[in-house]
């Protein structure tokens, strides 16, 4: 397959390669989301991306929520954006066009408090997107190959049948993805939790053990901090109903979705591993701050596994779900991509990691997955204090 | 009735079932041997393939998933009112 994994995506300026050429029109603080909803309402062909943060936090959480904005609009996937400020915000228009000024793509700003109010930065950001999106349907294509794609891995509405069917699965197609030389991270440290044996068997050196070590362990002390008696279960109430009983029966089902490639390399939240092959990244087991983080560090598909199903896309980056059981297929047909449950009567785990990869493979291609065809994405970055 | 149970590794005490099992029902594992449920036991839960004592490893996966918090008979159903993760 290594000669036919090959897709015609869009390089840019950075030498990363786009599945999607997107135009993303990106409020900069939860002030500018009006503009930006609206102008969505009018462009259905650019993505519009609000959310709820930009300004009233301490240092660590405005520095997340800077590289975790700016990864978006360098996410590979993304051809050129508009930045929609307030004026008054700490995560201006300006600051991040000047965080982003060595991209290489077409950014503009619009700030609603310079040009006259929220009705009129709607106008202005609508002519300026309707602009770059003709810019961008003359860029040309180029030859991908599996070395140019980052892959996030993610699981959410877990079951006791997704570490029996998706997630291997999902980790037969991570590690031919890897063998064809491209990369896939596993993220999530919460199901990390209690799993701590298999994943340091992986470790492709002492540096990331130790770092995947005190990871999961600090993230195991904040549980307990946080959340006292209730730690060792550290589940949602679906994931209980499922039969799933204990945070580490959850973490050895959803760690394996890595497969058993080494692990190169472990990176915080949203930052760019400078390695190929598997590598880990420090995210909350939130699914929408997870993805966020790893769409930030340039993947641009995301394998998604699920046992109680979910709708929830990523803007910009498509997401592949795959049922861990053919019940949720059957019952959820428009936001599941693959059912993983056929491995459940008979079908073996590198068949349906097969079909994996496959379906992976044509996403890059341009085919459509049923998050992008139902407009579903959310956006969220993980925070660590208080608002002010 | 026979009912599919998946073990994955041989070290594991429990499988999960991938039916509901009624009490009386036989859970055949899928890499060979079986064990009579002595209850009923929710499609996609675990049922213990021996007896585990109490404050011995629940074992999925070849790992803990934590430890029995009263003594488990084979076949049992196992689950939060059995099963938890203490340190």
């Amino acid at each position: 397959m290594s000669e036919d994994f090959v897709f015609d995506g869009w390089r840019r300026a950075d030498g990363r390669m786009g599945i999607r050429n997107h135009c993303l029109v990106l409020a900069t603080v939860a002030c500018a989301a009006g503009v930006v909803r609206e102008v969505g309402r009018r462009l259905p062909n650019v993505v519009a991306v609000e959310h709820a943060h930009g300004c009233g936090r301490g240092g660590p959480d405005l520095g997340l929520q800077i590289k975790t904005l700016a990864g978006l609009v360098q996410n590979p996937n993304v051809g050129a954006a508009v930045l929609v400020g307030l004026g008054c915000e700490v995560v201006s228009a300006a600051l991040l066009k000047g965080v982003l000024a060595r991209s290489g793509k077409p950014l503009e700003t619009v700030v609603i408090q310079e040009v006259g109010g929220s009705r009129k930065a709607a106008d202005e950001a609508e002519d300026v997107a309707r602009r770059l999106l003709g810019e961008l349907e003359s860029l040309p294509r180029e030859r991908g190959t599996a070395a140019d794609l980052m892959v996030g891995l993610e699981c959410g509405g877990s079951d006791t049948f997704s570490g029996l069917t998706a997630n291997p699965a999902v980790g037969k197609a991570a590690d031919r993805l890897v063998e064809l030389g491209g990369t896939a991270i596993l993220a999530e440290t919460t199901e990390m939790i209690g799993a701590l044996g298999p994943l340091l068997k992986s470790a492709g050196s002492e540096e990331v053990a130790a770092k995947l070590k005190a990871n999961v362990e600090r993230q195991e002390t904040r549980a307990r901090e946080i959340l006292g008696p209730l730690a060792g279960t550290v589940l949602a109430p679906g994931n209980v109903e499922s039969g799933l009983t204990t945070i580490a029966e959850k973490s050895l089902g959803c760690v394996a979705k890595a497969g058993s490639s080494p692990i190169r390399e472990v990176v915080d939240y949203g930052d760019r591993p400078s390695s190929k092959g598997l590598v880990v990244m420090d995210t909350p087991g939130y699914d929408i701050e997870s993805l966020a983080g790893m769409a930030a560090a340039g993947a641009q598909v995301i394998l998604f596994t699920t046992g109680r199903g979910t709708p929830v896309g990523f803007p910009a980056v498509p997401v592949i779900k795959i049922s861990s059981n053919s019940e949720l297929f059957e019952a959820m047909p428009d936001d599941i991509d693959l059912d993983a449950g056929t491995i459940l009567v008979g079908k073996s785990i590198s068949e349906v990691g097969e079909q994996v990869l496959d379906l992976l493979l044509r996403v890059a291609r341009g085919e459509r997955t049923r998050a992008e065809i139902n407009g579903q994405a959310v956006f969220a970055i993980a925070q660590e204090g208080p608002a002010f | 009735m026979t009912v599919l149970g998946i073990r994955v590794h041989l070290r594991d005490n429990v499988a999960v079932v991938a039916a509901d099992v009624q009490s009386g029902d036989v859970v055949r594992l899928d890499d060979g041997g079986e064990v009579p449920a002595i209850e009923a036991i929710p499609r996609g839960s675990k049922v213990a393939l021996g007896p585990i004592v109490c404050g011995e490893a629940v074992v999925r996966y070849g790992e803990e998933i934590g430890r029995a918090t009263k003594d488990i008979a084979a076949g049992e159903y196992v689950h939060t009112h059995n099963l938890a993760r203490e340190r």
